[in-house]
């Protein structure tokens, strides 16, 4: 995966797996140069022993195949440029995935398309309550999908002046993130 | 029109686009409508899977498709990713394999506006690793 925008769809498409009703996903740039990419949910959670495995290649829950690649990638991504991943979870909770990178290191991937998977996913899921924010020393945003719901009143997400508005909307503030975009 | 900056723009677009509204009838009965279920797993977003997500959503909406877009997770055919399930109303689905843009488009205007079948479509008799075993 070429960026950090398809590991959290990929990174969401387990927290919708694990029957989560609300998912947040947060990309914090401290002022220590680093980005803190963390996505929680409040699904089923895993036991201990789960949580050790999951960033086994050779472990997964999916019945389809035997390899679960997800966790494993996005972990090789955070350690080769000097960070790191952690899992919390909690069976009947939720479970919260933290990924850190370091944003000057030469092999950081980029953020990618974070405005277009906010909107994806919030297009492609809308039972779900899905929670983008953006954290910095001088900026924060946050995009709910309630409430750009609640002021839609029924208008779906794709029709087409939305879906081109959202982006827009969402683009003008990822864009005041000069630590995201640089 | 309004350009959207926060949610108040956004109520305002709705406003804007009240006569746009269709709350579709069958919005409640998706049987009646086009399903598309895109893999969205780490094999099918690896190969590309969200390039072929949002060209369903954004063209399906352009051309007046009534359809319901969703992802879903690995089905097994890793191999074969981009996958698509597509169902049409009263039919079984279809999963089609290797789908891009040009494919996407080949099945929006052949299978689902004249039902016509294109190449690409992973037969049903193929099974996953675990389906085999239970049988093996």
């Amino acid at each position: 995966m070429k960026d950090l925008s398809l590991h959290i769809l990929d990174i969401v498409q387990n927290s919708i797996r694990a029957e989560a009703g609300t998912i947040q996903v947060e990309l914090v740039a401290g002022t220590d140069g680093k980005l803190k990419m963390l996505i929680s949910d409040d699904g089923k959670g895993m036991d201990e022993e789960q949580v050790n495995r999951v960033k086994d290649p050779f472990f997964t829950t999916r019945t389809t195949r035997k390899i679960g690649l997800g966790i494993s990638l996005l972990t090789q991504k955070a350690e080769q440029s000097g960070g790191y991943l952690t899992i919390e979870s909690t069976p009947g909770k939720g479970t919260e995935v933290k990924a850190v990178f370091e944003i000057s290191h030469p092999d950081c991937p980029p953020l990618g398309d974070i405005p277009g998977c906010a909107w994806m996913l919030m297009a492609s899921n809308p039972g779900l309550r899905l929670i983008f924010r953006l954290v910095s020393a001088t900026e924060e945003y946050e995009w709910d999908s309630n409430e750009i719901n609640d002021a839609l009143g029924g208008l779906p997400l794709t029709e087409h002046d939305v879906q081109a508005n959202i982006i827009e909307w969402f683009n003008a503030d990822f864009s005041k993130f000069k630590e995201f975009n640089d | 029109m309004t350009k959207v900056k926060t949610l108040a723009d956004l109520k305002k677009l709705r406003e804007d686009l009240q006569e746009k509204i269709r709350l579709r009838e069958s919005g409640e009965h998706p049987e009646s409508l086009v399903q598309v279920k895109v893999a969205m797993a780490t094999c099918g977003i690896a190969s590309g899977a969200k390039d072929v997500m949002t060209f369903f959503m954004e063209e399906l909406e352009k051309r007046g498709i009534d359809a319901v877009v969703t992802q879903t997770g690995c089905m097994g055919y890793c191999y074969a990713e981009p996958t698509v399930e597509i169902t049409l109303p009263g039919q079984s689905p279809l999963v089609f394999g290797f789908v891009n843009s040009r494919k996407a488009d080949e099945i929006i205007e052949k299978y689902i506006k004249k039902g016509e079948l294109v190449d690409g479509i992973i037969p049903v008799t193929y099974q996953s690793i675990n389906d085999n075993q239970k049988e093996g």
